[in-house]
């Protein structure tokens, strides 16, 4: 381990409820190249609990790169400057010394503050209950490879299935659109023959309910892609916008 | 409302009118442009009149200008309206704006872009088709037209113009494209070159004729 350390100005985001005013706040710290972004913030909370000050409220919780709760805005950018990971996984020897840097929640409508950098994105959740499954009746275990599917179509299916819901799509997105999301969701069920019986009903309700929610539309600047920690490709966002079109010309919802 | 109608008014059917009336104007801007190549013909507006008269004598095209008119309508209310729509969906904007690698200029400034077009048209169906309409067949529009180019101040709004207009076509070409649902590795990466090719004939064939009568093009 080196003895090396960077000396940071973190302007951290400061907010103690959904309908309160927000605002930077400063705080100098001393951290470890080595360290993790999420570890400088355990860091800076112990010390400042030990010292009786309120700590900065923000979310973990596999630490790994798998689970999607560490959504952090640093420097303008959702989980930080590198792409293809999450907040966990970014290290400080990715930041200079003498650094200020800046930390902001999601911001979107749809994902309103809890408090500081801690945001409420259960309406990702509702889209999900809107169609995000497949509905399988009880019986006997079918057996694994039962159904032939095509390797390309699997790999294109286990693509999409990466997502791991994070958010910082929206998040990116100028619209705060979350069509990333929501094709990544359709695309892993509409390729597969398990997807097939739910397939046009299901485009048609998460899309209801991604646009009920208040998610914007999508202007394809493709800014999603970039900063998705997981690379989903906006080939799924054109897949879903033909799911979508075949759903409404076949499916006998008149709504 | 029916389902038509309903489904239309989605986020998806916001953008496949977009889409749809982007890709008529586009066509629009072709025939557009290959016509008015006359201009250059220099003989003093001879072929250029032929044209414009006998295009004004063709019953079909009032029909064409009314579905025309209502393109640009539907394109623009519908682009206002998402653009308004869209960034009403983060009131609280970010306070630190980093632009992501992923996304271009021209994506991000559609609606401005659009809008600059939007000035130009106005002042463009001003200066011409009204003149045509309410004067009409006998009005010499070769010589109209190199009049209000020779002004520099007039060309050069032209010329800026058309360069922005450059800009929105750029992205919208490719877009209407991935909106459809047509983002495929075998052809969509030739559809992105193939509108940027689009958006620069159209920004150059366009701007050179106020830079021709600028230059004394006769
Ligand atoms: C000859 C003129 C024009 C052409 C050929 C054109 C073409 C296009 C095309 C092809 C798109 C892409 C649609 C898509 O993303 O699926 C587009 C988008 C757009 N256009 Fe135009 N356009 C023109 C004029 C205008 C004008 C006058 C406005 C006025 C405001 C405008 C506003 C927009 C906006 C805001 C978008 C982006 C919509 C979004 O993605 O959210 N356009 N245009
Ligand atoms: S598409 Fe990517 S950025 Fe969006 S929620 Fe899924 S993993 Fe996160």
């Amino acid at each position: 381990m080196s003895e090396h350390k960077l000396n940071l100005k973190l302007m951290i985001w400061k907010q103690s409820g959904p309908d309160v005013k927000g605002k930077f706040q400063e705080y100098k710290v001393s951290v470890s190249p080595d360290s993790s972004f999420l570890e400088i913030l355990d860091d800076l909370n112990d010390s400042l609990e030990r010292s009786n000050k309120e700590p900065v409220t923000f979310e973990s919780d596999c630490r790994e790169g798998i689970c999607g709760t560490c959504g952090l805005v640093i420097n303008g950018l959702p989980h930080g400057p590198l792409s293809r990971i999450a907040t966990c996984q970014l290290h400080m020897r990715h930041f200079k010394d003498g650094d200020t840097v800046y930390v902001e929640p999601f911001r979107a409508n749809t994902f309103p503050v809890i408090k500081d950098l801690m945001v409420d994105r259960s309406a990702l959740d509702r889209i999900m209950h809107a169609g995000g499954f497949i509905s399988i009746n009880t019986g006997g275990v079918p057996d694994a490879n039962e159904i032939p599917i095509p390797k390309e179509i699997s790999s294109f299916a286990f693509d999409a299935a990466a997502c791991i819901g994070c958010g910082a799509c929206v998040a990116a997105c100028k619209n705060s659109s979350a069509m990333l999301f929501v094709s990544a969701k359709v695309s892993q069920f509409a390729l597969l023959p398990q997807g097939q019986p739910e397939r046009y009903q299901r485009v048609e309700k998460m899309i209801k309910v991604m646009d009920e929610e208040g998610f914007g539309a999508c202007s394809n600047t493709y800014a999603c892609e970039a900063e998705c920690p997981k690379g989903i490709s906006v080939k799924n966002i054109a897949r879903l916008n033909r799911e979508y079109i075949k759903a409404k010309v076949k499916s006998h919802n008149l709504d | 409302m029916s389902w038509f109608f309903r489904s239309l008014d989605s986020s998806i059917g916001k953008k496949i009118l977009m889409a749809l009336t982007g890709l008529f104007l586009i066509l629009f801007l072709m025939i557009h442009l290959a016509g008015n190549l006359a201009l250059f013909k220099n003989d003093g507006g001879l072929a250029f009149n032929n044209y414009s008269s006998t295009l004004r004598s063709l019953p079909v095209i009032p029909i064409l200008e009314i579905g025309l008119g209502l393109g640009f309508l539907l394109h623009i209310i519908q682009g206002v309206r998402l653009w308004w729509l869209n960034r009403s969906a983060r009131s609280e904007k970010y306070k630190i704006n980093t632009p992501s690698k992923g996304s271009s200029i021209f994506s991000r400034t559609m609606v401005y872009t659009g809008s600059i077009t939007f000035i130009f048209l106005v002042i463009h169906l001003r200066s011409y088709w009204y003149t045509v309409i309410t004067e009409g067949h006998e009005v010499d529009l070769f010589n109209l037209v190199k009049t209000s180019f020779q002004d520099p101040v007039y060309s050069g709004f032209y010329i800026v113009a058309m360069a922005l207009l450059g800009f929105h076509l750029n992205h919208g070409f490719q877009s209407a494209f991935q909106t459809f649902g047509w983002n495929h590795v075998k052809y969509f990466p030739f559809i992105q070159k193939a509108g940027t090719l689009y958006a620069i004939l159209m920004a150059v064939g366009f701007a050179s004729m106020p830079v021709y009568f600028l230059l004394g093009g006769q």
